[in-house]
């Protein structure tokens, strides 16, 4: 048994080791030594809350624990990291579950009923508000995950006036709050399961309208109510350690969202309420030139010639798990004294920062993988740009052309190197369904072929 | 399907038809390929490397010819070749429909297929298969080789310890394939480059390769929808004249590339231009073959005027390069055409109608005329340029006002709540306020390569909801309350465990 001032001192600090864990992924290098302030910081929040006098079952959060525990682990060594989104969604998904769970408990618990009046119905409109924003994290991110995992089809599912009727079940959702802060001792567990059900079919409905390129936004957005789903728990608990942890990360998940949409050129807003594509796309400048293919002999031949080469991968890479012969592949060149890098733009792949950890385990050196502004500066004197199943973060319309729907998008800007190709499973168009007038330039081939064996090829060439 | 690649009969001619490079590219599209024995050995190419390619070597003309269902040849057949050729054999080679009709009827009675790679239209389409892009790419950089060389001067400006050496100038007239690619050369040697074309929309080009457009006062465009350049006014000319005579005395190199075809080159280095030139300086004429753009040129010669110009009308061919781009030319046609399995000859297709001069025993030239680079719609942009500074100065004021603007509501809202809130609530309000502060502050200083591991872990940390399951775990586990806690104690496990491994898992895989 500890005393609630010790254990409200062990709270502090577990938030000071999470505030140290998220900083310290401001760089590689304290990244590994925040992940350790993050793990003793949560030990030492369960610890001090097991301690704690008022916790009961102590065989039961045992049993929990261990069996989560052995789960986890398996998941979390198994899972492949291309499919890391798909495990980011779920994970989110089991923290909206919890909310909605705790919500539930903390209504049935009586110490809800010991409370004054006014008191009572702040924590009501807590408890509503928790399990509100956890059931549409839960079902949201199940759905992503679905999306993410190919269970259920990218495109958005967009229908009528979908959002009167998100408007009109919000409005529901709080006449349902009404009537359930006014409800007596545990009447109002109605109210709760009715306005709980009403807030899953919103979170699926929110994610269904939403596309497989705008992924990242929605991954993010639901990890930032992952966050307010944990405060708002905190709140209903009177647990101010759940308040911060929860601010910390829903405000991590507003920013990584923000952060998406900028690298889109798009409202956080209308990724939230409908795809690209609902729009009929006005048909854009007529594209001269024409698109040329060319071989693997010819690539090979064009990177011995090359002394500076960029390497710009998209999700494509990420399909065709290319990443390991792209590795081979940079390793060869530079051994023969050629410059290499990678230009990685914020929103390629499906996850933010997706591509970055695909390149560290394909042993990719970070020093050599460069954000979009870096590759930017010095594109004017590359030789050669590989463009791996990316499109739409290539396409030069996003600059020049104002009737592109992608218009006003950083992208980054490989035409203006001497060289690109561009590696590519089709002439098919990329997500925003704008054709790419990169692929028409005098500079540009085409090399058709799954990712994978066209770098496989190019390496036995070499 | 076989191709065949003959040994050209001309002297002169040192291009073959095809190169090794070409016999892989069309074994890849699915031709057979025969070649007659010393083929390319002109082109410095022997029979060992065309077999080594998958060729077959065959010893005579004729008995390539027999076997071969495609040809792939440089120059016009002669009237010889034309007699070993069967009906239906497709040939694909420079032909001049315009001044060759005795060759067209031959042809036309034998009923051989036959395309002309020069009468390939100049359409975007089709730019891979143009040879006379290709050859003349090849003859602009050969042309400032040639210069160079009888040139007897640095072509760059150098600074040595033995004196100051100022940089050549040229001058290339006309700015087509091989303009460009002589101003491109040159201004890679490091000389200064001059440019002059009567079509005003190739200054950008001139510029792009390095060099400077010269141009007269007079508004008149040269452009027209053919791509070559139409015949000036007469005030035009005279001021042309004007402009050359002065950059002659001026420039140590004169390119002269102007061409229009079926007729003969126009004049435009005169006697008196010459006359301006320095001793020493040098005129390489690539019209030379169509009489010259120079009135002195002599084709196949090169000699030095009394004034000590040298006149260079005669141009190696650069056969080996020369005859590797061809060969990949006429490959893209195939390849157009349908490769070997699909082969088929479409009289619709713009290209291969106009380019097919005799088919199915008809003649068909001279073809349809066919635009080519539409012009470009000009738009203004309709987007009314802003005073910059201006624009900047209003969004700092409406920032500024719509900052005070939503800290008035913040104040108020605060106001308010805690009018009605209960002080415990104002206390943990405070802390996620703050929270809500720090994280922002904090994540945003997370470098975007780690934003992967920065889900995973924020994943983890926030199954600190475990906490709420832990607090509501009764000791009877027939009480909904605490069956309700331990799933919740459940998932909120799986996101902490799963979600600080996975992101260890990550970070390891970071190296430098």
């Amino acid at each position: 048994m500890i005393s609630t001032q010790i254990q409200t001192a062990a709270y502090l600090f577990a938030g000071i080791l999470f505030i140290l864990s998220l900083g310290g992924l401001s760089s590689q290098e304290s990244a590994k030594r925040g992940v350790y302030y993050g793990i003793i910081g949560m030990f030492i929040a369960i610890v001090s809350t097991i301690l704690g006098k008022d916790v009961n079952g102590h065989i039961y959060i045992v049993v929990a624990i261990a069996i989560a525990s052995v789960i986890g682990i398996v998941v979390a060594r198994k899972v492949q990291m291309t499919a890391m989104p798909q495990l980011v969604a779920i994970l989110h998904s089991f923290v909206g579950l919890a909310a909605v769970l705790v919500g539930f408990g903390s209504y049935m618990d009586p110490h809800t009923l010991a409370l004054s009046d006014s008191e009572r119905t702040i924590h009501l409109v807590e408890v509503f508000i928790g399990v509100f924003i956890g059931a549409i994290t839960f079902t949201g991110s199940i759905v992503a995950w679905g999306k993410l995992d190919g269970k259920i089809r990218s495109k958005p599912l967009l229908y009528p006036g979908r959002h009167i009727v998100n408007i009109i079940l919000v409005i529901i959702s709080i006449i349902l709050g009404v009537l359930f802060t006014m409800a007596p001792g545990t009447d109002g567990m109605l109210y709760l399961y009715i306005m709980t059900a009403i807030a899953a079919f919103i979170g699926v409905m929110l994610v269904m309208a939403i596309g497989g390129a705008d992924m990242p936004v929605v991954v993010s957005m639901l990890n930032s109510y992952s966050g307010w789903a944990a405060a708002a728990a905190g709140f209903m608990l009177g647990n101010d350690l759940l308040i911060i942890t929860g601010a910390l990360v829903g405000s991590s998940g507003a920013i990584l969202s923000i952060i998406m949409c900028e690298a889109m050129n798009r409202s956080f807003l209308s990724v939230i309420f409908g795809g690209f594509g609902d729009a009929p796309v006005a048909t854009s400048e007529e594209i001269e030139g024409e698109v040329t293919s060319t071989t693997h002999e010819e690539v090979a031949e064009m990177l011995k010639e090359a002394e500076n080469i960029v390497i710009v991968p998209g999700y494509g890479m990420a399909v065709a798990k290319a990443q390991y012969p792209i590795h081979d592949l940079v390793e060869n060149l530079q051994k023969e004294g050629k410059k290499v890098t990678f230009g990685i733009h914020p929103v390629a792949g499906r996850l933010p920062g997706h591509m970055n950890v695909l390149l560290a385990e394909a042993n990719v050196s970070y020093d050599i993988v460069l954000e979009m502004d870096e590759v930017n500066e010095f594109m004017d004197d590359v030789d050669v740009v590989m463009v791996i199943g990316a499109n739409d973060i290539v396409n030069p319309g996003a600059l020049t052309d104002p009737s592109s729907p992608i218009y006003g998008m950083p992208v980054i800007e490989v035409w203006r190197a001497k060289k690109v190709i561009v590696m590519k499973r089709s002439m098919a168009t990329g997500y925003a369904g704008v054709q790419n007038p990169l692929f028409f330039k005098e500079n540009t081939d085409m090399l058709y072929g799954d990712a994978k064996d066209s770098v496989n090829k190019l390496l036995s060439e070499m | 399907m076989k191709v065949g690649i003959p040994k050209e009969l001309s002297k002169q001619e040192l291009r073959v038809g095809g190169t090794p490079k070409t016999v892989q590219r069309l074994i890849k599209q699915g031709f057979e390929v025969l070649v007659q024995s010393g083929a390319g050995s002109k082109a410095n190419f022997s029979d060992e490397e065309y077999k080594n390619a998958g060729a077959t070597i065959i010893d005579t003309m004729k008995e390539l010819y027999k076997q071969s269902d495609i040809v792939f040849k440089v120059q016009p057949p002669t009237g010889e070749e034309v007699e070993m050729m069967h009906k239906g054999l497709v040939t694909l080679s420079y032909l001049w429909p315009a001044q060759n009709p005795e060759l067209l009827e031959k042809l036309k009675n034998k009923g051989v297929n036959a395309i002309a790679m020069d009468a390939i239209p100049r359409i975007s389409r089709a730019q891979k298969m143009d040879v006379l892009s290709s050859m003349a790419n090849i003859a602009g950089y050969r042309s400032v080789i040639e210069g160079a060389n009888y040139f007897g001067r640095f072509l760059n400006g150098q600074i040595t310890a033995a004196g100051k050496v100022p940089p050549a100038k040229v001058l290339v007239i006309g700015a087509g394939v091989a303009g460009l690619a002589a101003i491109g050369t040159a201004k890679s040697l490091g000389a200064i480059v001059y440019a002059f074309d009567t079509r005003k929309e190739v200054a950008e080009q001139i510029e792009s390769m390095g060099g400077k457009f010269l141009t007269v006062d007079i508004e008149e465009d040269g452009a027209t929808s053919s791509g070559y350049s139409k015949v000036m006014s007469k005030e035009f000319i005279e001021a042309e004249m004007a402009l050359f005579k002065k950059m002659a005395g001026e420039v140590d190199i004169i390119i002269t590339t102007a061409q229009i075809p079926g007729r003969e080159a126009p004049k435009l280095i005169l006697e008196d231009h010459v006359a301006e030139m320095k001793p020493g300086s040098v005129i390489v004429d690539l019209a030379a073959s169509t009489g010259g753009n120079c009135v002195l040129t002599k084709n196949n010669e090169v000699y030095t005027t009394e004034n000590g110009v040298t006149i260079v009308g005669k141009l190696d061919q650069l056969p080996t390069q020369a005859s590797e781009l061809y060969g990949n030319n006429l490959c893209h046609l195939l390849d157009d055409m349908g490769k070997a399995e699909n082969f088929n000859i479409d009289m619709e297709d713009d290209i291969v109608s106009r380019a097919m001069v005799t088919y199915d025993g008809k003649i068909n030239w001279p073809p349809k005329p066919l635009p080519v680079s539409p012009k470009k719609k000009v738009e203004e942009s309709k987007v009314e340029i802003e005073d910059p500074e201006v624009t900047k100065a209003e969004a700092a004021k409406k920032k500024a006002k719509s900052t005070a603007i939503s800290l008035v509501v913040i104040g108020l809202f605060l106001f308010l709540l805690g009018k009605v809130a209960p002080t415990d609530f104002m206390g943990h309000f405070s802390v996620f306020v703050l929270a809500v502060f720090v994280g922002w502050q904090v994540i945003w200083n997370v470098t975007h390569a780690l934003h992967t591991p920065l889900m995973s872990v924020t994943n983890a940390i926030s199954g600190i909801i475990i906490i709420g399951g832990l607090l509501q775990v009764q000791n009877d586990f027939s009480n909904p309350m605490t069956i309700i806690a331990f799933f919740a104690i459940l998932v909120a496990s799986i996101n902490i465990v799963g979600g600080f491994f996975v992101t260890h898992r990550m970070l390891k895989m970071f190296k430098k």
